[in-house]
């Protein structure tokens, strides 16, 4: 008999409240932005941790990037004429690395060179990136046509390359780009294949190839440019010799990148005397985005927070009138033989209808802010299960706390006093 | 909810009242609303309680409809010491065994005819069909029954009146306590809301009016005099 007691209760709140349907919805929406607001700021939040995620998930998470650079000492002795500046990693520390550490997988070598590339009229300034068929493996890249660097282009030390779709669209602009012979500086190389490009920079890492990249194996680099590069700027010649000007090193586990990136550094400072090398660590930029968005959450978080209060106490005002005014209804109910605890339900199921309603349709609102930030701001936002349920959660939650004082009160009027109430 | 047997026997015997008091405090004065009243209700009886203003009928009537508790003394409805319940027990109590029917009707105005008569049922806990079926029933029985989809506002005072009577009935209580009944209507609609308290009676029902008009009163079986606070004759027919 009692099995439908509570949607019946629950329908009798909606009728109640529909009585009222212009008090009703105003007072709804202070719960209806609050809500909103907390959804569409957990979007928001979510949006940029994945995009920060996607872009260090492009570099690998397990991965380790220690670049060569030139110390400050060096730099300012290259101003001499026809000095020779000898910094960075070499084919040791390569070696080093993959030896000492168990949890290395492998260390990935990459050389950097600047040529200028001829084809037919065209020129165009690129930069020959001088690696193993595993620098494909690591970094995810995508073909676009033909095939990526092979093992046995590094024994062959074959002259083949693999160019990005952004080069080759400079340097081609036409279709049947593999086959085609390209001059890098001075040395001819049979086009295999097309790389997707990948623009730019993740967080503040640069990412390890740019826009106009030719890879090729790092053995034919070695022999046909050397190591020595020599750069004319302005009359003066600048000449380096840098053995290798990347390493992307290959850490089993994500949980070993960080203790493997100490070691590294520590092995590093024991074998450079000076500091020509940079260890950037992809994961330490996750971390970074994840304590960003911790904080973000946070702030807007209290935010939204101060919002839905402000709707709980507006709520709570409204509640506190009605009683007032259904007095009268009340004394009617409590001498007809309703309990203290019937009228405190009825108030307080009347209130969490109102928050939860109030609710649903703040759900709404924040799934129509973020999918306007993302087409009018162009930034990405994720609506999670989690933050509908949460605020779900918070609106009933609100109804509660802010209808049980109404509500109570409500049960404690004197019903002889509320008889007599005009 | 307790049930005192001791008065088991005499089981005709509703409503008992032995050396009630009711005293407020009105600042530094004590008012004795009631100030020591002993009576008996039988069951079948209809019984007016008649007195001028402040004599103390309207606390009596409060306090027989368990709406207002005793200083000191003891009440007995239907076997039960009220003045020793707690106020949930004592909320049952008037959800099973009272009616009520006020002076100005107090019908909940948001709600149509049919939903004021069903709401004891609901506190009751009755299904929804249940109710209906119960509501058209007691509405035809005050002769409203085309009316159960209106609201108070929409009906006129005589027959707001019925409606309340209808909600007094619905629980089917063996007890009617009303007040003033016929205080807002004009006296040949009033006439006919008593003659149909005492159809009620004649189908036995317990009937307890106050009034303060002695023609009223005198359609009662038993009639309670009362002055400041105190029972001052019992009439008989």
């Amino acid at each position: 008999m009692r099995r439908l007691k509570v949607a019946r209760n629950i329908w009798l709140g909606i009728e109640n409240l529909l009585l009222h349907k212009l008090r009703t919805f105003l007072t709804m929406l202070g719960v209806v932005f609050g809500v909103g607001s907390v959804v569409a700021m957990l979007s928001v939040g979510e949006g940029a941790s994945k995009e920060a995620l996607q872009q260090i998930d492009k570099i690998g998470i397990r991965n380790i990037i220690i670049s060569s650079i030139k110390s400050v000492e060096e730099e300012s002795q290259s101003t001499t004429r026809s000095y020779m500046s000898i910094y960075g990693l070499t084919y040791d520390d390569r070696l080093r690395i993959e030896e000492t550490f168990s949890h290395v997988l492998q260390a990935v070598p990459v050389k950097l060179i600047r040529k200028s590339a001829r084809l037919a009229e065209r020129n165009l300034e690129l930069r020959v990136v001088g690696t193993t068929p595993s620098w494909f493996e690591l970094l995810k890249r995508e073909m676009v046509a033909g095939r990526e660097l092979l093992e046995i282009d590094s024994k062959n030390r074959s002259g083949i390359v693999v160019l990005t779709e952004f080069g080759a669209r400079r340097l081609l602009a036409t279709e049947n780009t593999i086959g085609q012979r390209v001059r890098v500086g001075g040395s001819y190389y049979e086009i295999v294949g097309i790389v997707k490009s990948e623009g730019g920079m993740a967080g503040n890492i640069q990412m390890p190839d740019e826009q106009i990249d030719a890879y090729i194996p790092i053995e034919a680099a070695k022999e046909r440019y050397g190591d020595i590069t020599t750069r004319y700027t302005s009359g003066s010649r600048e000449r380096e010799l840098v053995e290798l000007h990347q390493m992307i090193v290959e850490v089993d586990h994500m949980d070993n990148v960080e203790s493997v990136a100490k070691g590294i550094e520590v092995m590093l400072k024991r074998f450079h005397k000076k500091v020509d090398y940079r260890i950037s660590v992809p994961l330490a930029l996750l971390r970074q985005a994840e304590a960003t968005k911790r904080t973000f959450n946070v702030v807007l978080g209290s935010i939204a927070c101060i919002s839905l209060l402000v709707g709980g106490i507006g709520i709570m005002n409204i509640m506190l009138a009605s009683v007032t005014e259904r007095t009268r209804e009340i004394g009617i109910r409590r001498a007809i033989g309703a309990k203290r605890r019937q009228i405190t339900g009825q108030f307080l199921v009347e209130t969490v209808v109102l928050s939860t309603a109030g609710g649903l349709i703040g759900i709404g609102l924040g799934l129509l802010i973020p999918w306007m930030i993302t087409i009018f701001a162009g930034m990405p936002t994720v609506v999670t299960i989690k933050s509908v349920i949460l605020s779900v959660g918070i609106s009933i939650s609100i109804g509660i706390v802010f209808g049980l004082y109404p509500a109570v009160r409500a049960a404690n009027v004197d019903p002889i006093i509320a008889l007599r109430h005009e | 909810m307790g049930v005192n047997e001791q008065s088991g026997t005499n089981g005709d015997l509703l409503i008992e009242l032995e050396d009630v008091y009711k005293i407020y405090q009105m600042g530094q004065e004590q008012v004795k609303a009631l100030a020591g009243v002993s009576v008996s209700f039988a069951a079948g009886s209809f019984w007016a309680i008649i007195g001028p203003s402040g004599s103390g009928k309207s606390t009596m009537l409060n306090i027989l409809g368990c709406l207002d508790r005793v200083t000191s003394g003891r009440y007995t409805l239907e076997n039960n010491d009220v003045s020793m319940m707690n106020d949930d027990a004592v909320s049952e109590l008037r959800l099973r065994h009272l009616g009520f029917i006020f002076q100005s009707f107090n019908l909940i105005p948001q709600l149509t005819v049919q939903r004021n008569i069903e709401l004891p049922l609901y506190y009751l806990g009755w299904d929804a069909e249940e109710s209906a079926a119960r509501a058209v029933e007691l509405a035809r029985r005050v002769g409203l029954e085309e009316r159960l989809g209106h609201r108070p506002m929409e009906l006129s005072g005589g027959q707001m009146q019925r409606v309340a009577i209808a909600r007094a009935l619905a629980n089917d209580p063996r007890i009617l306590l009303a007040d003033e009944p016929t205080g807002n209507l004009d006296s040949a609609t009033g006439q006919q809301i008593l003659e149909l308290l005492r159809e009620l009676n004649e189908q036995g029902k317990t009937i307890i009016m106050v009034t303060h008009e002695s023609d009223i009163a005198r359609l009662a079986n038993k009639r309670l005099h009362m002055r400041d606070g105190l029972i001052e004759t019992v009439e008989e027919d």
